[in-house]
């Protein structure tokens, strides 16, 4: 097999799936903002990507905290810095673990249950079906699930914030021996409202990868109960590494300006 | 002067890469006509209908609807063309999100506005046309037998009584007394509408009692068009040993002799 030829094909297939996605997402977004605007199901999605998220997202942002206050502790006592556990636990976690964590957890939850609902869709026909009855499925799948994602995500966040500095604020009462109302000072007077809402945008965008991966792998599934297979894998897998590279992305934009 | 044929495709040709499926089809139903297009698996039949709907785009040729040319229509002129169109999926393809009421009424409350009350009406008396009663209605697709998904299908197909109905192997996975409950719900709900049919399928007994005009494809071209009585005593050899399901003839199965 000719060397190049190998390499040819693979960038033909690369630059073929970015056009794709392009394309898709183009698609999508002008969905998202052309009428009609199905209200019912974005909030049928908005139950099922944030509420029904609550539960993991808050037992991880529990236990993020704690371990953040422990390492830092353990980390900062070589520098007699163990009094700064409060105010590290609240910048770390609204500026980045809140939103990473919470971003993975629903990329695993919600991208491959939406590219699991739409892959059966497109390989049982159902979409087709859609068509052939006048429906965009642009509008009536794609969009709702996108609004609701980018709607819900920065509320799960917000309270991913809370429950993590909670987290901290626990293991740093109980078992490092903070008092209580010197760590509820020390945080409230360190974290600032940028730090909050930074997060908060990059959850909104961690929203929009999560929805459209699920709908893009989905979508382009074919070939049965494998392909939706794939389809789900590559959700999780595609979602997660664009939130990190599109973390990266965003702390570099506001933090070093 | 003849009326505008409701279909009419001229030289459509669809390929998937180097594949070609279908190489130049040609074929007319005409208002009111219930035709049946026969051949074997493989043969592009699907695409066919895929591509007149929009749902593929044919490569090359023309896809003509009331004399319309569509196949360069943007999405929301296609959206408006589909209003005429109903379709019965070879797997029903009911949305299992929604109540059986919900699949049937969908066109009625997405496409046209109607309030779900009202929608809700119709499609019980859709339903009741395909012989189900109104409590099947708030059953899940998940919950019903193969036939049942079918009429199912076929009350949502013409729920918004659309002027043209597709058919897609309406009989396929169905047992014969059950096939034949379904071939006679479409020749009634047809007839009762108007509309004109345009069915696919390899079971000759329910082309025969669909069709009024049949046409036969065989790699990706139309070979034979006529009356549906002529199926039998058209002289095409091809037509000929596809009617009577034999293994010998001029259609080659590609199957590896040992």
């Amino acid at each position: 097999m000719n060397i190049f030829a190998l390499v040819g094909r693979a960038v033909l297939i690369f630059l073929g799936e970015v056009g794709a996605l392009s394309r898709f997402t183009m698609r999508a977004v002008r969905a998202c903002f052309a009428p009609p605007i199905y209200l019912r199901l974005i909030g049928q999605q908005m139950l099922r990507i944030g509420y029904f998220s609550l539960p993991v997202v808050g037992l991880t942002a529990f236990f993020t905290g704690g371990v953040l206050a422990l390492q830092i502790y353990i980390g900062g006592s070589r520098f007699n810095a163990e009094g700064f556990v409060a105010n590290i636990v609240a910048i770390g976690i609204t500026r980045e673990l809140g939103p990473v964590i919470a971003g993975l957890m629903v990329a695993g939850r919600v991208s491959a249950a939406i590219a699991a609902e739409i892959g059966t869709m497109r390989v049982t026909e159902q979409i087709d079906a859609l068509v052939t009855l006048s429906t965009n499925p642009f509008k009536y799948l794609v969009a709702p699930r996108i609004i609701a994602a980018v709607i819900s995500m920065p509320l799960l966040v917000l309270i991913a914030d809370i429950i993590g500095i909670f987290g901290g604020f626990v293991v740093g009462t109980q078992s490092l021996g903070f008092n209580p109302m010197v760590y509820i000072g020390n945080t409230v007077d360190f974290i600032e409202t940028s730090d909050v809402t930074s997060g908060l945008i990059k959850s909104a965008v961690f929203g929009f990868i999560i929805a459209l991966m699920g709908c893009y792998s989905g979508y382009r599934s074919m070939g049965g109960a494998q392909g939706v297979g794939r389809a789900t894998t590559n959700a999780v897998v595609a979602s997660s590494i664009l939130i990190l590279a599109a973390n990266y992305l965003m702390t570099s934009i506001f933090f070093t300006s | 002067m003849a009326e505008t044929p409701k279909i009419e495709l001229r030289d459509m040709h669809k390929h998937f890469g180097p594949k070609k499926v279908l190489n130049g089809i040609n074929l007319t139903v005409e208002k009111g006509h219930s035709m049946v297009v026969i051949g074997g698996s493989g043969t592009g039949k699907s695409v066919m209908l895929k591509c007149i709907l929009g749902l593929l785009h044919p490569t090359s040729g023309s896809v003509k609807v009331d004399g319309e040319e569509v196949t360069q229509f943007s999405e929301r002129e296609r959206e408006q063309v589909l209003k005429k169109f109903g379709m019965l999926f070879q797997s029903a393809a009911l949305f299992d999100s929604l109540k059986v009421w919900e699949n049937v009424a969908f066109a009625l409350i997405q496409g046209e506005n109607m309030p779900r009350a009202k929608a809700r009406d119709i499609a019980i008396e859709k339903l009741a046309k395909v012989g189900l009663s109104a409590d099947v209605g708030e059953l899940n697709p998940a919950e019903l037998s193969g036939g049942m998904q079918k009429r199912v299908g076929l009350a949502r197909a013409i729920a918004h009584d659309p002027e043209i109905v597709f058919f897609d192997e309406p009989t396929t996975g169905l047992d014969p007394i059950m096939a034949d409950v379904i071939n006679q719900l479409i020749v009634d709900t047809v007839k009762d509408m108007g509309a004109t049919a345009l069915s696919i399928t390899h079971d000759m007994a329910s082309a025969r009692k669909i069709a009024d005009h049949m046409s036969m494809i065989y790699k990706g071209e139309i070979i034979w068009t006529g009356l549906a009585e002529e199926v039998d005593t058209c002289g095409n050899p091809y037509v000929d040993q596809f009617v009577h399901g034999r293994a010998e003839g001029p259609i080659q199965m590609e199957v590896l002799k040992a």
